[in-house]
């Protein structure tokens, strides 16, 4: 498809709506949330989950026959990027995206009849694994359905060894497989399905998350005095936040087209969601390395929020596909035929 | 998109694969290039394609943006020559729609879509480079009109062009940016000098102009005496934004980066492979951007200061995409008559070089993103 056939690759007036309304939710809490998740208590983080289902993001990716809003891939994006802004800890990506979407596409009646109505109301957590791309499962102890994906077929995920992550809103559980769902081939689609929302709610954490950071920066580089002076005024600094904002700024489209070419099936899909995530991903990637640095020795600390959003970035840079293998997914998709290219 | 842009696409296609010479036309930086391009730009006129967008009365077709988007892709995608008129095009054109008089209008633009006056911009001197209100060019009353008189310089197009808009003091005592006036003057006047400058690859894009009590009526002062400064501001956000940048051009270079990676690509070099990709990337990151930004001026929205964002990532990403290129032909690449395609990889790298620096260096741009879109402390 041409890109003026795809349509125009923004949000829409009741998307943003949407957006503030979560925005103002999670806005005074986040933060706080984040730093009780890392430290082993989950108790504030789920209470903003339970929120955050009242206002139906639970159900944004369950098909209305399921209880959900069966609602567009950009809508997912749109509250993956905001919640991303916030630094929200919890399984974001697995549990509003990739195994609503697993299950669905798996079509299973009796496995979407026991799971989906649950995660839809947000009763129910998920996570999932999908290796090797995707090793471990985020957050497996707060989850009530945990999937292992593999390339064969589709199990339930036994949790095991924990490590904490560099961002402690994510905890990690290598998963080993238990009862077997779905076999092939009706589990690779699914899979690559997963992986795919996946990817492209993770480049939409990204982009909110980098969003934030440079808001935070920008906010401190007006304040800091320094020579007499904010340290925003300093020629150095505004370039280097000029480029931060140009990052994002051009990441955005890739990524909302990435979500309305999902939404419409559109072959060069895959490819757009790779691009998506690649550039999300250097961008909030400059805003983090910008961010601390505008903000010196005290960015270096716990004192600021600011840490919370430099190892969400971090930790989402490669997660849910490197730099380096989504580049060769771009590539392959580009030189397999020679009309991709021009679309 | 409706059914009535797709036959549009495919009209412009067929024209302009019946019609695009096989053989580049010869630079347009020599004076039989010049002529040659003027004859192309009439071609285009004769076939109502050179202003799609514009109203038709002058000539143009009332096309929407997203048709004249489209209009664009298909353009480079053809190869087609370099529009010699794009500084009356794409940055007198749109001052005179905002700015300019009716009659100025109905004067002005129909032989500006003919290419029977082919215009160069006459903005910089040589102490007003990036700080541009340090202007020192005079315009003084006369009889019927004004004298101007002073010098103008990398003034585009200028050393085989008819006719310049540029910036003139016309009130000494009103401050760095007060008494600015926009005006139009004819590059053939008595009292005009014009010396071609050679350019890094060698042609002369670029000129000097020297300007000694050359007259212009007052017909051709654009806008209020002393609004210069504003209407050249908005004319610069033309230059920087939607319309001399359109995404057509790096659309059709990132496509033929991805040729030239099929053909010669070295499989082991993942750092030019990378590059390859962020190239094309980047290509549709500005494609999609426009149509994004299309989609808010359809909404009323304003984008005039945004504009400075795409002004250094479309620069940056020309420079990029090129210098892949020419890693990518290795020794090769500095050959200036490389058969085949070839040949246009060198001349685009050279011209992408000028990008980060003309229409405001991306310095000037990231002072403006910094000052007026994040809000940081002049």
């Amino acid at each position: 498809m041409t890109v003026q056939e795809t349509g125009i690759p923004a949000r829409t007036a009741e998307q943003d709506q949407f957006a503030a309304s979560l925005h103002d939710l999670l806005g005074p809490g986040a933060p706080d949330a984040a730093r009780r998740w890392a430290a082993g208590d989950r108790s504030p983080g789920l209470a903003l989950w339970r929120e955050l289902a009242g206002l139906g993001v639970t159900g944004l990716a369950v098909p209305v026959r399921w209880g959900g809003f069966g609602a567009t891939p950009m809508d997912v994006v749109v509250a993956c990027e905001e919640l991303g802004h916030h630094a929200l800890p919890g399984p974001a990506a697995e549990s509003l995206a990739a195994v609503p979407v697993l299950l669905a596409v798996l079509g299973d009646d009796a496995l979407c009849e026991r799971w989906l109505p649950g995660l839809a109301s947000g009763e129910v957590i998920a996570t999932l694994a999908l290796p090797p791309r995707v090793p471990f499962a985020v957050d497996a102890d707060v989850c009530g359905l945990v999937l292992l994906a593999g390339t064969d077929a589709v199990y339930e995920g036994s949790p095991g060894n924990r490590h904490g992550s560099l961002d402690g809103g994510r905890w990690l559980f290598e998963l080993s497989p238990g009862r077997e769902l779905v076999r092939a081939p009706a589990a690779a689609c699914a899979r690559s399905r997963a992986l795919q929302i996946g990817t492209l709610a993770s480049a939409a954490q990204l982009l909110g998350a980098g969003e934030a950071l440079l808001e935070q920066t920008v906010r401190h580089a007006r304040q800091r005095v320094q020579f007499g002076r904010p340290v925003g005024a300093f020629q150095a600094v505004q370039h280097r936040l000029a480029d931060v904002a140009i990052g994002l700024e051009f990441a955005r489209p890739l990524l909302y087209a990435a979500a309305i070419g999902l939404g419409a099936a559109d072959p060069a899909a895959a490819r757009d969601v790779s691009a998506a995530k690649i550039t999300c991903a250097d961008a909030a990637h400059r805003a983090a390395r910008a961010a601390l640095q505008v903000h010196g020795a005290v960015g270096y600390t716990q004192e600021l929020d600011l840490g919370l959003w430099l190892a969400k970035v971090r930790a989402l840079l490669p997660a849910w596909g490197t730099q380096a293998e989504h580049r060769a997914l771009v590539l392959e998709a580009l030189t397999a035929d020679a009309e991709s290219a021009w679309s | 998109m409706s059914a009535g842009a797709g036959q549009f696409r495919a009209e412009v296609r067929d024209w302009l694969a019946a019609h695009v010479p096989a053989e580049p036309l010869p630079s347009v930086d020599t004076a039989e290039g010049f002529e040659r391009h003027r004859a192309w730009e009439r071609e285009l006129a004769d076939a109502r394609l050179a202003v799609v967008s514009w109203p038709p009365r002058y000539g143009g077709r009332g096309a929407s943006l997203l048709e004249w988007l489209v209009f664009e892709e298909e353009y480079h995608a053809a190869a087609a020559p370099v529009r010699v008129g794009q500084n009356g095009l794409f940055l007198l054109a749109p001052t005179l729609f905002t700015h300019g008089t009716a009659e100025q209008r109905g004067r002005l633009l129909p032989p500006m879509a003919h290419a029977d006056e082919i215009w160069a911009q006459a903005w910089s001197e040589p102490d007003a480079g990036s700080d541009l209100a340090a202007i020192r060019s005079s315009a003084v009353p006369a009889e019927g009109g004004w004298l101007l008189s002073g010098t103008k310089t990398w003034s585009s197009r200028a050393a085989f062009a008819d006719r310049a808009f540029g910036l003139f003091r016309t009130d000494p005592s009103a401050g760095r940016h007060g008494g600015l006036t926009y005006l139009l003057f004819d590059l053939r006047a008595d009292g005009v000098t014009v010396r071609p400058i050679s350019q890094l690859g060698g042609g002369t894009g670029f000129a000097e102009i020297f300007l000694d009590g050359v007259f212009v009526p007052d017909a051709d002062v654009v806008g209020a005496p002393g609004d210069g400064w504003r209407i050249a501001m908005s004319t610069a956000s033309h230059e920087r934004g939607l319309s001399l940048r359109s995404p057509g051009r790096f659309r059709a270079a990132a496509a033929r980066l991805v040729d030239l990676w099929r053909r010669d690509g070295d499989l082991a070099d993942g750092g030019l492979r990378d590059r390859v990709v962020d190239a094309w990337i980047g290509a549709r990151s500005y494609q999609l951007h426009t149509l994004a930004t299309v989609g808010r001026l359809q909404a009323g929205e304003p984008v005039d200061a945004s504009a400075s964002l795409g002004k250094v990532f479309w620069s940056e990403l020309d420079v990029a995409l090129h210098e892949t290129a020419m890693d990518l032909l290795g020794p090769r690449a500095e050959l200036a008559g490389l058969p085949e395609s070839d040949g246009r990889w060198l001349r685009d790298y050279l011209f992408s070089l000028a990008g980060p620096i003309y229409a405001g260096t991306n310095e000037i741009q990231r002072n403006v993103i910094a000052q007026r879109l994040l809000g940081l402390p002049r």
